[in-house]
């Protein structure tokens, strides 16, 4: 099954987003309950990014969200037209051990979308950005 | 606005949903400040989380205790607030607690290696027991 999800880019689409996602993937019992919430989570967390790189932009194209789901997996691309990042270039946070962890209010997105996910790959150019998560099932 | 295309050929356009706005109740006890968030807390809704923190922490309570026991989803802007949250209170000498029993939040804490930061409690009660352990917060 395949689908698409197209996000007007304003963060209150978020929600519907993530509702929208969740009415695709719970009736085709893709993903296990919490597995669903780490995807979900990880899809949000791409979708916010690409947002916030449509309004550095200056576009209102639509944030594309793209399902698949497979047999043995599930796959959401989160495409976006934004200006690109270079991923190897976003910065790690101080250790938990280090006072100055709690200054750091941002940023944890990226990281949270590879830890949730048991595939996260992020490419990126001048013309936009697709982060591809992949959950086994 | 949403529209959802999928391989069956529907392509509708879906408009606005009505999503549920977060809500913030705020209770006082022995000099403490008790936030109850439920809700989806995300870069839509986290500046309404940071505004009544601010509101709150700006009161300088001895403590703060944060329940997302209602919180239905929480993503990294969330948690970020949540860190402000422990800094002011930190820097105001006054203590912060959270209050969380749901598994899928608690494994994000868990995750960012916030519970190693933060005080994680179950319920209420729990974040009380040295505080107050007298309170019936189920009637609160």
């Amino acid at each position: 099954m395949m689908g698409e999800i197209l996000v007007h880019p304003t963060f209150d689409q978020l929600a519907p987003m993530r509702a929208q996602l969740t009415a695709m993937l719970e009736p085709e019992h893709a993903l296990k309950t919490e597995r669903l919430q780490d995807l979900r989570l990880a899809v949000s967390e791409a979708t916010t990014n690409a947002i916030e790189a449509h309004g550095r932009a200056k576009t209102e194209v639509p944030v594309k969200v793209s399902v698949s789901i497979t047999k043995n997996n599930v796959v959401v691309k989160i495409t976006d037209r934004g200006t690109g990042f270079d991923p190897s270039k976003l910065t790690a946070h101080p250790p938990v051990t280090d006072p100055k962890r709690l200054e750091y209010e941002r940023g944890l997105g990226v990281s949270l979308m590879r830890t949730l996910t048991d595939g996260c790959d992020i490419s990126s150019n001048a013309k936009g950005t697709t982060v591809t998560l992949t959950m086994l099932r | 606005m949403i529209r959802q295309a999928s391989c069956f050929g529907c392509f509708g356009e879906l408009g606005l949903q009505s999503v549920s706005q977060p809500t913030f109740e705020v209770a006082h006890h022995a000099g403490w400040a008790v936030m109850r968030v439920s809700g989806e807390i995300d870069m839509a809704t986290a500046p309404q989380l940071r505004h009544h923190v601010v509101t709150v922490t700006t009161d300088t309570p001895d403590g703060l205790v944060l329940d997302l026991n209602s919180v239905d989803f929480i993503d990294s802007t969330g948690l970020g607030v949540i860190v402000g949250a422990a800094r002011r209170m930190r820097m105001n000498d006054a203590d912060f607690r959270i209050v969380c029993a749901q598994a899928h939040l608690v494994d994000l804490f868990r995750i960012t290696r916030l519970s190693e930061v933060l005080d994680l409690f179950e319920t209420l009660e729990e974040a009380f027991v040295d505080i107050d352990p007298t309170v019936d917060w189920a009637g609160a």
